[in-house]
């Protein structure tokens, strides 16, 4: 299967990244190279075999609900691009240009 | 034209009955009461000042880190256990992945395809019918921050020109109760939907695990509904309204809905798969985002936790902790009482009547009279002044012994009103009211016995017929001999002496 | 007395602050002149902490000068940190545009516990943008040099670390591990360097690459120092749910001790022979003799999914890593791109990410972005998964035949900058050997063990141990040392080339 830069395109979408039309181009290609490097390990896929998502496996590590003091505000929003009474300004959430 | 539509029309809703069968979906937040989050040890409490309550978990903050708190994931199986649900011998947490700006990490963590509860059901009565509303799954996640649109000329979000956000509320416990499909309702599933909340409000008050003030949002309905036609088992195209606060707008909102997707269909369209917000204030929805695209949510398990594996010991344990539910409770009296569905609605529809009643019976009264005294002259009272029943001012204690007062002929039911009544305005103990007020029935024979002769001597001819068998016609000498005994006698033996004194 | 602060060990100077024989100070001072000397050339830092740094040195000498006991043996002696690590004193920036200038308000469990156990931070190192590269070229601040060859890369991600160390920048340096970037670097510099055991030390703090496979470890000239700095940060962590909770394996003492007599050493049958040059091979070959020689059993071992592993490795490494990178979103902190009130909150995120991350960066994520999307997750990730677990059935199965595993470190040497930039499959491939004991969550580490003759660049030895097995790396590493500085006449860092205006004695150029 050949990754075209219409699907990196559509994949650089859903994590939110700006591509330009060079980077797409350039992309498609070495995706499409790693993917079918990568693809011998789908051949397990069918078979019965508990996967583990951790090499040591632990179960039901826990803390109590106990309240620990918070940070300051201040250096909470110390590093934010944009601050407005003690609150993170973000621009618009909805894009107007695009709503029906 | 193809036939997607979003409209404002509405179809009668006894035509949309005649016409469609509705099939339900609810999803239930419900805001854990937690002294800590989920994941950090800061505060839940409602209300601080914005971004008091964060540190650099709920945060999101490069490198940091989430540790479960144990006792959300107590409150997730007792909240599972007390819906049926089975509980989960082994589940993990997943990402979610979208980005949003009020969640720190642009995932949530959450529970994907291995939640901690699933497979229950809850069954709810209406006015004596039973319906099922079968439980899909409860699962373990975590609350987002709270925006605030600023700019533009509605303070809403769209037209809006920036956002301001809070994270005091990123990270907070929440369970989300998920239904399966709920299908025959007739024509009541709106009704069904709020019962099932309300079911839920007071199931999760009763384990102590949240406020469940839907004011606040510590209960969050996403309220699901499509129709299909008549005979038809295809299920339709779903709409998905969100923003549902209050029980009056779970059902209002599922009532408009119907309604509106009664009104497309009939004219030939098709119900759009859309989110829909529900107007408060203007009882009807309106469309959100669309879902055209469907969401790619890239499930992960969640790499930066263990998985949760709850003993049975444990699971054990929590479930002979769990306190009889409101529903179950009733149940069980209802049947100890032998009441029938009607007198269980009236006390259904009045606040903490069943305790009240349940406490009076303990009390010594008999189920009955308990109830006759909590649901008509105290719930008058209580309503009158504008209180909750429980605050009316007498105790289940003071209603017990002046039933027993009753019982033992020294109050007749009209004198039993003026002593709960009088408790109620403060005048103290039934025995001194009744002491100091004279209200004791007067259970003198000698001066009842002259009163029931006088009143035949004033009355010949009613005496008369009784004496020729009318004994029916003694009713006019009783009132009688009451109204000479100012209301102060047991109107039974003043009967049994007019009938002894006429034979 | 200068050039006997620099090629002294950690441990050494440590002993000497103590015993009130040199003030951590002046050893301070001294590493921080040679950082100002050689830094131009290598780079191997982002940041320096010349005051601060000098301020934590004051502070240990004036605890023992108040005749106080000294925190740990490291108490006074300084470290580099690679910049993934949250340090409040220094911008934390991940090596990466987006995060630029960005002060974290809060100290990774590392950072506090070496800063707890007296240690001198001197700075912040040059890494692979996010820890995504083999060579450190990926920085979004311009690439580090190799010692031994500024046309060379030193090896990545940890390759600030590795360098510091080899440009006698410092003496001790942390490094992080999550296919590789630990001991790939340390072998490609002649230093030492140790993955251990996966959850042994905490990663609160450590930003995140691949959450299930990275770890924090020790960069060091010797084994013994190394050790040392392993048992200050390692140990249980309740802020990190992946942490261990048991006892840290006794490794410094395994460091000074070194006996492999009796030990079944295994070589892994899959981790070599085609695409190995030459002179690796040959100083393996020849490590293996001397570990032979030193009573240690040789046997050969065989784990068969090692061929998926790399495979393997690139899914949940990109799958995990575009989750974690998800947050870097210019609303909260970092680069915001592209905010003049008429473009919207994502379209700001677009902007932001299109131009703070680099091309590697977003390579991984596209990648893993692929691999979890709907419809590839179970042939993608989830088979990866279940391929993780074949994995570590064979590992099981190799340890029942040898006590420790061990392979070379990387198919080459050091190769040169820009090489392998635009051919990312060549780069991943030098991960062959180093990304198994992630997979698998085994202890690993990378001994220097000679030069490759074609080349004269450092070759490593990698020796990985069992699940909290770490003391057993230290023991092969120790007798390896020992063995091999006994044939050298020293540490083999004595054979790199002086770099100009170095402040060693003996180093002119
Ligand atoms: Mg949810
Ligand atoms: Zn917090």
């Amino acid at each position: 299967m050949a990754v075209s830069p219409q699907d990196v395109s559509r994949l650089a979408d859903l994590a939110r990244i700006e591509l330009t039309d060079q980077e797409l181009a350039e992309l498609a290609p070495q995706i499409d190279v790693i993917l079918d490097a990568v693809a011998s390990v789908s051949e397990v896929a069918d078979l019965d075999i508990a996967p583990i998502s951790h090499a040591v496996q632990q179960t039901n590590v826990m803390r109590e609900d106990i309240c620990t003091p918070s940070f300051a505000p201040e250096a909470m929003l110390a590093g934010a691009p944009a601050v407005v009474e003690q609150r993170f300004r973000v621009p618009r959430i909805i894009d107007d240009s695009n709503a029906q | 034209m193809s036939s997607e539509y979003s409209t404002d029309e509405l179809m009668d809703y006894d035509e949309v009955m005649r016409r469609f069968d509705v099939v339900l979906g609810l999803e239930v937040h419900v805001e854990l009461n937690t002294r800590s989050k989920m994941w950090c040890g800061c505060s839940t409490e409602f209300g601080a000042e914005p971004n008091t309550h964060t540190c650099p978990v709920c945060l999101g903050l490069p490198g940091s880190l989430p540790v479960v708190n144990k006792k959300a994931v107590e409150a997730a199986i007792r909240i599972g256990l007390s819906l049926g649900c089975s509980i989960a011998p082994w589940c993990r947490f997943a990402r979610k992945q979208y980005f949003y700006p009020d969640m720190p990490k642009n995932y949530q963590v959450s529970q994907y395809d291995e939640p901690i509860a699933f497979d229950g059901e809850v069954t709810l009565e209406l006015d004596g019918e039973r319906y099922v509303v079968p439980i899909e799954r409860a699962h373990m996640e975590e609350d987002a921050g709270k925006s605030v649109h600023m700019g533009g000329s509605t303070g809403r979000i769209q037209g809006s020109d920036y956002s301001l956000m809070d994270y005091n509320r990123a990270g907070v416990p929440l369970i989300e109760i998920v239904t399966k499909p709920i299908f025959g309702t007739g024509t009541r599933g709106p009704e069904v939907a709020r019962a099932y909340m309300a079911f839920l409000r007071d199931m999760v008050r009763a384990l102590g695990v949240s406020e469940a003030r839907m004011e606040q949002g510590n209960l969050r309905c996403d309220a699901n509904v499509s129709l299909m036609p008549k005979g038809s088992t295809q299920l339709g195209t779903r709409s998905e309204t969100k923003n549902v606060n209050s029980l009056r707008s779970v059902e209002a909102a599922l009532r408009y809905e119907i309604c509106r997707q009664g009104a497309v269909l009939a004219a030939g369209g098709r119900v759009k798969q859309e989110t829909r917000m529900w107007n408060e204030t203007g009882e009807f929805t309106t469309s959100g985002r669309s879902k055209e695209q469907a969401e790619d949510y890239r499930y992960l398990p969640e790499p930066d936790l263990v998985p949760v594996a709850p003993s049975r010991e444990w699971v054990e344990e929590l479930r002979a902790s769990l306190p009889e539910l409101p529903a179950a409770k009733a149940a069980r009296l209802r049947k100890e009482w032998g009441f029938s569905e009607l007198e269980m609605r009236d006390i259904h529809g009045s606040e903490g009547a069943l305790d009240l009643i349940e406490a009076t019976v303990a009390a010594g009264a008999d189920p009955a009279s308990a109830r006759k005294w909590w649901i008509t002259e105290l719930a008058r009272q209580a309503n009158e002044a504008g209180v909750p029943l429980a605050e009316v001012g007498v105790s289940a204690e003071q209603v017990a012994r002046v039933q027993r007062l009753v019982d033992a002929g020294s109050l007749n039911d009209r004198l039993a009103r003026t002593v709960l009544a009088a408790v109620a305005a403060g005048q103290g103990e039934p025995e001194v009211i009744i002491e100091r007020r004279g209200l004791a029935i007067v259970s003198d024979e000698g001066a009842l016995a002259a009163a029931v002769a006088a009143a035949i001597e004033a009355n010949p001819g009613v005496a008369e017929k009784i004496r020729g068998g009318k004994v029916q016609a003694a009713g006019a000498l009783i009132g009688a001999v009451m109204k000479q005994m100012h209301g102060k006698a047991d109107a039974a033996r003043v009967r049994e002496l007019v009938l002894e004194q006429l034979s | 007395m200068t050039t006997d602060i620099y090629r002294a060990d950690a441990l050494e100077l440590g002993r000497r602050i103590a015993a009130g024989e040199q003030s951590s100070v002046e050893i301070t001072q001294a590493f921080l002149d040679q950082i100002d000397a050689v830094e131009p050339q290598v780079h191997a830092f982002l940041s320096v902490d010349h005051h601060g740094a000098l301020e934590q040195a004051a502070a240990v000498d004036a605890r023992r000068a108040a005749g106080e006991d000294l925190p740990s043996p490291l108490a006074g002696v300084p470290v580099a940190v690679k910049d993934l690590l949250c340090y409040r004193n220094l911008p934390t920036t991940a090596g990466s545009r987006i995060l630029e200038g960005w002060r974290s308000p809060y100290d990774a469990t590392v950072v506090r516990k070496m800063l707890e156990a007296g240690l001198v931070i001197l700075g912040k190192t040059n890494l692979d943008e996010f820890a995504c590269g083999g060579s450190t070229e990926t920085s979004g601040f311009g690439p580090t040099r190799n010692p031994w060859d500024l046309d060379r890369i030193p090896g990545g991600s940890s390759g600030g670390s590795v360098a510091a160390i080899a440009a006698w920048e410092a003496p001790l340096a942390i490094g992080t591990d999550t296919g590789g970037s630990i001991r790939q670097p340390a072998a490609m510099t002649g230093t030492v360097g140790v993955k251990p055991t996966y959850g042994a030390v905490s990663r609160y703090g450590i930003i995140a690459m691949a959450s299930s496979l990275d770890q924090c470890g020790p960069c060091a000239r010797t084994v013994a120092d190394a050790a040392a700095l392993h048992e200050i940060i390692a140990g249980y962590d309740p802020a990190d749910s992946t942490s261990l909770d048991v006892a840290v394996p006794a490794v410094l003492s395994a460091a000074r001790n070194g006996d492999v007599s009796g030990m079944r050493i295994g070589v892994v049958t899959e981790l070599g022979g085609e695409g190995y040059a030459p002179g690796v091979e040959q100083r393996f070959a020849e490590t293996l003799d001397l570990l032979a020689k030193a009573g240690a059993e040789i046997v050969e071992v065989s784990c068969p999914h090692f061929e998926q592993a790399m495979a393997t490795y690139y899914l949940i490494m990109p799958s995990e890593m575009s989750s974690n990178l998800a947050r870097y979103d210019a609303m909260r902190y970092g680069l915001r791109v592209g905010d003049d009130a008429r473009h919207s909150a994502e379209q700001v995120m677009r902007a932001t990410r299109g131009q703070g991350f680099g091309a590697e960066v977003k390579r991984r994520i596209i990648l893993g972005t692929y691999a979890l999307s709907a419809g590839y997750y179970d042939a993608y990730y989830g088979s990866a998964q279940k391929m993780r677990t074949l994995i570590a059935r064979d590992v099981e199965a190799a340890f029942q035949q040898a006590d420790v595993l061990v392979s070379p470190v990387a198919p080459t040497t050091a190769y040169r900058l820009g090489e392998k930039v635009d051919d990312p499959l060549a780069m991943y491939k030098g991960d062959l050997c180093t990304i198994p004991s992630n997979l698998a969550g085994l202890a690993a580490g990378s001994f220097p063990c000679g030069l490759d003759p074609n080349d004269g660049l450092p070759v490593g030895f990698q020796v990985m141990a069992p699940v909290l097995g770490d003391d057993r790396v230290y023991r092969v590493g120790a007798a390896l040392e020992r063995e091999l500085r006994a044939q050298w006449g020293g540490p083999l860092l004595a054979k790199a080339p002086a770099l100009a205006g170095s402040k060693l004695k003996g180093d002119s150029k």
